[in-house]
């Protein structure tokens, strides 16, 4: 079945086709290949923040995105998976695996807590009570300085692997892995009731699909990957501060998203590769470096507002009137049902 | 002690209703959630800064001044960065949210990160019920209250205000009996940095300025605006006294109040809208599900 005729087939036909999927593969291998062309800490750092922040701009894409519980306190889930991946390594010794998948399971108890007074709450209005919740705990962090370090946050914890380029090929693997199967998740079954949840909750629960249940479970899921992110973060920085509980850490999640593409799971991910290491290059003028940044934030909006990867996606690619199939901008007629397609409008 | 809270409690919760007006509005009538809010407030307080101490202008003028500047920017900004992108939600959250974060960086390059205060415009203390009161308080507490009068009345009263409340309970009906809601609606950005410039100066001389000083006024203001119900000019005005008085009480009376004081607020709110999710008088719009 495997045959190597079959293999070339299928790559013809369903891979090389679209040039969305020869971008992801080459992206894909470019961050696989990466450490063999250079060995610079500074760039292996930045790739490697990028994609722990990668996977965090993913869960708040599913939340928001699929099922439009637009939350402004993401970095809820964020802080809540470092900090508790670093109060488990550094009081109970446990190795990191566990610590990062500890703390992503107290994030995702953090997601059913958050979870439950949005059950009752729609638009605006819930968008602003989760900002609440980091702000209040920030409060209480403060408050025990002790157990949480206070203002300083918690240092010390162990290195995710003991050299940068493992440490990077941790990142990479796990963002694959994770991204992968969350967007495997939205093209299901599951993934079109969350859908129809953002588009009309009434309608979906008219027909007889327990709408708590799936919201609850949104709630968890995205937790659960924003606090892996959090405990990722925690162990390659080595600290868990009250920082990453910042009112601005929630927005900035909420700008990667709209401007890489919101809804699509991909459309954070390149959001993140983009501006991430943007705002890093523009450290040579250290100064301006967040003007420029809002610049290019306010013009990025003015002239994509669908984000940068829909942009790109309808730039190179055209869908088929007859049956909705995409095809490269190239072809005249589908590939799959041989029907013209208009040039332009 | 009461005293101290009557008075403390009573210029909070009057700032904050200031801000919180401003907000309410804009949502009311544009339906968009305008987090650079409280960014225009900041703005006023460093034009004092700037004007009064590093120009060296007269109280009122450099005030008049800021006021001007300010809702320039506001309008400016409404536009021609917010409106354009008006229908998509998400994009506009990112729009308020850049200009936002491009005024407190531009404050930052301008002034620079460290802590700034202005000049009190009248200095003196005066007795008040047995509590001693800097006089500035006391100028402060009653431009604050005539502001809020001069707004009531604007809303309640005049063609305008009516306009503007029309269209914050139903923008296409209110397009439909000729009013012309684009316009209301810049009328309404104008009032709402209007406001939140005036805040801002009055409270220039009170509080310490540094760029950062937006963001917790904007988590509060968006706490009071929910938990009034959105839209409900009422309901702002009532919640901004609750939380107001909440967070005064908070640091008087319970151990390290500092910290939790937006802590205790925020949770009250949490709590309120858990037995009444459109807030203490919000309605909810069937037709906007």
């Amino acid at each position: 079945m495997f045959s190597f005729k079959w293999g070339f087939r299928f790559m013809q036909k369903e891979f090389l086709s679209l040039p969305s999927r020869i971008i992801i593969a080459l992206f894909v291998i470019g961050l696989i290949l990466l450490p063999l062309f250079t060995q610079d800490p500074y760039i292996l750092r930045i790739f490697t923040l990028a994609c722990i922040f990668a996977i965090f701009a993913a869960s708040w894409d599913f939340l928001a995105g699929y099922v439009g519980q637009i939350s402004f306190g993401h970095a809820l889930f964020f802080g809540i998976g470092a900090y508790s991946t670093a109060i488990l390594n550094l009081r109970l010794d446990l190795p990191h695996w566990m610590t990062i998948v500890l703390g992503a399971v107290v994030a995702v108890v953090a997601g059913l807590l958050v979870g439950f007074p949005a059950l009752r709450l729609k638009g605006p209005y819930l968008g602003l009570v989760t900002l609440a919740f980091p702000v209040m705990l920030t409060g209480i962090i403060f408050l025990f300085p002790d157990f949480t370090g206070g203002e300083l946050g918690i240092s010390g914890i162990a290195r995710l692997a003991s050299t940068r380029q493992q440490e990077y090929y941790i990142a990479v693997i796990v963002m694959i892995t994770l991204i992968t199967v969350l967007w495997k998740i939205t093209v299901s079954k599951y993934g079109i009731i969350f859908h129809a949840i953002r588009e009309d909750e009434i309608a979906v629960r008219a027909s007889g699909i327990n709408t708590v249940r799936y919201k609850l479970t949104a709630f968890c899921l995205s937790g659960f990957y924003a606090g892996v992110a959090g405990g990722l973060y925690a162990h390659y920085l080595r600290i868990a501060g009250p920082g990453l509980l910042d009112i601005l850490m929630s927005f900035q999640v909420i700008i990667w998203t709209i401007l890489g593409g919101i809804a699509t799971i991909y459309g954070p991910v390149v959001g993140v590769f983009v501006l991430y290491p943007l705002l890093e290059y523009m450290r040579v003028v250290p100064q301006y470096r967040m003007l420029l940044f809002t610049i290019i934030v306010l013009l990025l909006v003015h002239f994509m507002p669908e984000g940068i990867a829909n942009w790109v996606r309808d730039m190179l690619e055209k869908e088929c009137p007859r049956c909705k199939e995409r095809n490269v901008f190239t072809r005249r007629e589908c590939r799959y049902c041989y029907a013209q397609i208009a040039t332009k409008k | 002690m009461i005293e101290n809270i009557l008075v403390r409690g009573l210029l909070n919760s009057c700032v904050y209703a200031m801000i919180a007006i401003g907000f309410s509005l804009i949502f009311g009538v544009a339906r968009i959630i305008n987090l650079s809010h409280t960014a225009f407030y900041m703005v006023a307080a460093y034009g004092i800064f700037l004007f009064n101490v590093q120009a060296g202008f007269d109280p009122i003028l450099s005030i008049v001044l800021s006021i001007l500047v300010v809702s320039a920017l506001g309008v400016l900004s409404y536009r021609y960065l917010i409106d354009p992108v008006r229908e998509r939600e998400t994009s506009t959250l990112i729009v308020t949210i850049a200009i936002a974060l491009m005024m407190q960086e531009i404050i930052f390059i301008l002034f620079g990160g460290h802590y700034r205060g202005a000049v009190a415009l009248i200095s003196g203390h005066t007795t008040l019920i047995g509590v001693r009161v800097t006089n500035q308080y006391i100028l402060t507490l009653a431009v604050v209250m005539t502001a809020l009068i001069i707004v009531w009345y604007l809303l309640m009263k005049t063609r305008l205000g009516i306009a503007i409340r029309a269209a914050a309970q139903d923008r296409e009906i209110a397009n439909l009996m000729g009013v012309d809601v684009r316009k209301v609606a810049i009328h309404t950005m104008t009032i709402a940095v209007v406001l939140a410039a005036l805040a801002g100066a009055m409270v220039a001389p009170i509080y310490v300025l540094e760029p950062h000083m937006w963001i917790n006024p904007l988590v509060i203001i968006l706490a009071i605006v929910i938990l009034g119900g959105l839209g409900s000019i009422k309901g702002t005005f009532i919640s901004a006294f609750i939380l107001g008085f909440t967070e005064v009480l908070v640091v008087i009376f319970i151990p390290g109040g500092a910290f939790l004081k937006v802590t205790f607020a925020l949770a009250l709110m949490v709590i309120i809208l858990l037995i009444r999710p459109e807030g203490l008088f919000g309605v909810f719009l069937e037709g906007e599900r």
